[in-house]
């Protein structure tokens, strides 16, 4: 015990007092932070003033465009043929044209631009036509405006988790950032902390240090000694970040407050001019805010204690079978032909992770969420939706079971491996060695 | 009293037999020289003394005792293969593998100071490895192999990589630690080494040991009762007395004979006889070089 130890320790400082550690420790929240204030920056700063000329030949659209922070509406009174010609040179981003006889035919409406228009520019548009359409064949109909406004009912739900402590609202959009995250940082740090297990054991083995160091502990000490300390540097590396994080995010997001508000006015401008939105103007929820708000519905003791365990099963797991591969060869450049079998179930589960995320209580989440090489990844992103306790139990026991035999499996591939030098291993060479006394 | 005592050890791998039915004594307290041509399962032997791999079959006994995980700090090993921590200081790198040897850091600390002091290392410290030559690595090495005074000290070709300087201090730091009681096993095929150092011997040819026993009494074995004589004149043969069995020529005139001895004649009759034919400028026995015994150990055995 006293060796495993003296193991860990000798593992764990030489990674933390790399320079490469400190490093990535610092850059890791500061990237962190950069990206998240340029997705502020960006959703903020696309406000960007885009002219859009409207031919109207039928003359009912006659200031129903109202302009907006990102959108200026002129009024061209020319017929479109000429409209057309003097788009090139007028700096206009996009031209309207709204025929005379739109109301019998809404499908011949046509935006022309230079370049694609956005999606919500369109959808834009098409709302104000829609609704002015609608509002004259009601009115036509004989119902008043005020009639319709009164009929007019809002609905806004809000997900309510039904559970045993009672209801609880949930946000499935902060469930899904979270989860995003956590899958995110368990397929990195099951990679990154896996290879260096590999490279470290690679390293002994070019170095010849490994006879040296297993006359005096065994080689499993050794193994697990490398494992656990390895592991050490990641879970010092994530408080590291957890503490780094908060810290940062706190000072980009009171940097960027100021930018919010407006952001959330222009919102609120926004669909104030498109009263089509069909939500009564002024109220209009900031989504950062929403979702920061949501994060204190879920359940986060519960999403970082299940974080904790599934990074460490995941990467015993993994770093296990990365060091077997590791002991199998001689240098780092062999270690391709034995990578593929283990990297791909980790690229697996994190393409299946998306999916996921969309459909969290699927047949494809549950499986994966309980075969122990997926698990790690999947229930991470399942666990902030809400995942029923024997699901989850179960998914722990078979991921504690999966690490122990790629743990026992590695451990005997790494006896017979670190020994053994000048051979090209075949895959039936490394079951042979399983089998050795 | 052995310190090792390798009985019956067999051990075999996928492909080939590495030691079949291998016993060895080694007596406390000698040099003992582990001899035979590459891939004669030498490291093999070192590999399970140092309970690196197990033994098939058969067991070893060391200081009395089946060899277990207590005695692994009193053995020393020194790979043929040498290697270090590239990256890791010299002085932290001595206490880790020290203290992975049961020493505790302070104990540690103080042994290193006396080694850092007597090899006069002492600006080594806070190097790193990989900024060393080979030759101040292998100083390093030896430094961890013999720190925690082992009772047994295993060295895989000690003197590879190091200059005569260097490799005479490492000579003399051996043969000290033999006079403080330690027991040394040479695996070497470096004839030179095992004339000069070794007490007794054991050799291993294919995967076998042929030959092993105390170094003066193996080649009194190997005496072939062959005497040599440096002469000028005219030799005579007396077919009653002797065989001559090679006649070689020197300078100014003198000649070199090899002369075998028929059963129960002395080297005092031969000497008689040779003194009436010819001028003797020396005569001796030939006794028979490490080298020569191991490559006819060697011959000896039946191919396959």
């Amino acid at each position: 015990m006293r060796n495993i130890f003296l193991v860990i320790k000798r593992e764990y400082l030489v990674r933390v007092k790399k320079k490469s550690f400190v490093i990535m420790t610092i850059l890791g929240p500061l990237l962190f932070a950069v990206f998240y204030a340029a997705v502020i920056w960006i959703a903020v700063g696309s406000v960007e003033l885009k002219t859009v000329q409207v031919v109207d030949e039928s003359h009912l659209f006659t200031n129903e465009f109202k302009n907006t922070e990102s959108l200026k509406f002129t009024y061209l009174s020319a017929p479109i043929d000429s409209a057309k010609k003097g788009f090139q040179t007028s700096g206009a981003n996009a031209l309207v044209y709204i025929p005379k006889d739109v109301i019998k035919e809404p499908k011949s409406v046509r935006i022309y631009a230079a370049k694609n228009v956005s999606m919500e520019l369109k959808s834009g548009i098409e709302d104000v036509i829609e609704k002015q359409i609608e509002e004259i064949k009601l009115s036509e109909a004989g119902i008043t405006h005020k009639i319709l406004e009164d009929s007019r009912v809002s609905v806004k739900s809000e997900t309510i988790s039904l559970s045993e402590t009672g209801e609880k609202a949930s946000s499935s959009g902060a469930a899904t950032v979270i989860g995003g995250i956590c899958a995110f940082l368990i397929y990195m740090s099951v990679f990154i902390y896996g290879t260096q297990v590999m490279r470290g054991i690679t390293e002994e083995k070019t170095n010849r240090i490994v006879e040296v160091i297993i006359s005096s502990v065994k080689p499993y000490q050794l193994m697990m000694g490398k494992i656990i300390g390895v592991a050490l540097v990641g879970l010092t590396q994530f408080i590291l970040w957890i503490f780094l994080t908060a810290s940062l995010s706190s000072v980009a997001t009171s940097f960027m407050s100021d930018k919010m508000a407006k952001e959330a006015k222009t919102v609120t401008e926004m669909q104030q001019g498109m009263p089509a939105n069909g939500m009564p103007g002024g109220n209009v929820p900031n989504p950062v805010e929403e979702v920061m708000g949501a994060l204190g519905s879920l359940n986060i003791p519960l999403i970082l204690s299940c974080f904790l365990f599934y990074y460490l099963g995941g990467y015993l797991l993994y770093s296990a079978l990365f060091g077997a591969v590791g002991a199998a060869v001689d240098n780092d450049a062999d270690t391709q032909q034995f990578m593929l079998p283990i990297t791909l179930p980790i690229i697996f589960s994190f393409v299946f992770a998306q999916f996921v995320l969309r459909d969290p209580d699927g047949s494809l989440a549950f499986w994966t969420s309980i075969i122990p090489f997926t698990s790690p990844i999947i229930m991470m992103v399942r666990i902030p939706f809400g995942v029923p306790a024997w699901e989850l139990a179960l998914s722990m026991v078979l991921l504690v079971l999966g690490f122990m035999g790629t743990i026992w499996l590695a451990a005997r591939i790494y006896r017979v491996g670190i020994l053994m030098y000048g051979k090209k291993v075949t895959y039936k060479e490394l079951a042979k060695w399983i089998f050795y006394k | 009293m052995n310190i090792i005592e390798v009985q019956h050890v067999t051990k075999e791998y996928a492909n080939h037999k590495a030691l079949d039915d291998v016993s060895i004594n080694i007596p406390k307290g000698c040099i003992f020289g582990l001899l035979g041509p590459n891939g004669a399962g030498k490291t093999s032997l070192i590999r399970i003394i140092n309970q690196i791999t197990g033994p098939d079959a058969g067991q070893i006994l060391f200081d009395g005792q089946l060899l277990d995980q207590s005695h692994i700090s009193r053995i020393g090993y020194l790979p043929e293969e040498r290697g270090l921590y590239k990256k890791m200081k010299v002085g932290e790198q001595l206490l880790y593998l020290a203290q992975l040897k049961g020493l505790s850091q302070k104990e540690a600390m103080d042994k290193l100071k006396t080694w850092f002091v007597k090899f006069d290392i002492k600006t080594w410290w806070d190097k790193t490895v990989s900024d060393l030559s080979k030759g101040m690595q292998q100083k390093v090495q030896f430094v961890s192999t013999v720190l925690h005074e082992p009772d047994l000290i295993i060295l895989d070709e000690p003197f590879s990589g190091f200059d005569p300087i260097n490799a005479n201090l490492i000579r003399d730091e051996i043969l000290e630690l033999k006079q403080k009681g330690s027991t040394i096993i040479f695996s070497t095929h470096r004839m030179e080494t095992v004339e000069e150092l070794c007490d007794n011997i054991a050799l291993i040819h294919k995967s076998k040991k042929v030959l092993d026993g105390p170094k003066r009494e193996i080649k009194q074995q190997y005496k072939t009762n062959t005497y040599f004589v440096e002469y000028r004149g005219e030799l005579r043969m007396d077919d009653n007395l002797y065989a001559l069995e090679g006649v070689r020529e020197l300078e100014e005139g003198y000649q070199k004979a090899s002369i075998h001895l028929l059963g129960g004649i002395t080297p005092n009759q031969l000497l008689g006889d040779l003194v009436n034919q010819v001028e003797i400028r020396s005569f001796g026995e030939n006794i028979p070089t490490m080298s020569d015994i191991f490559m006819k150990a060697v011959n000896e055995v039946p191919e396959g």
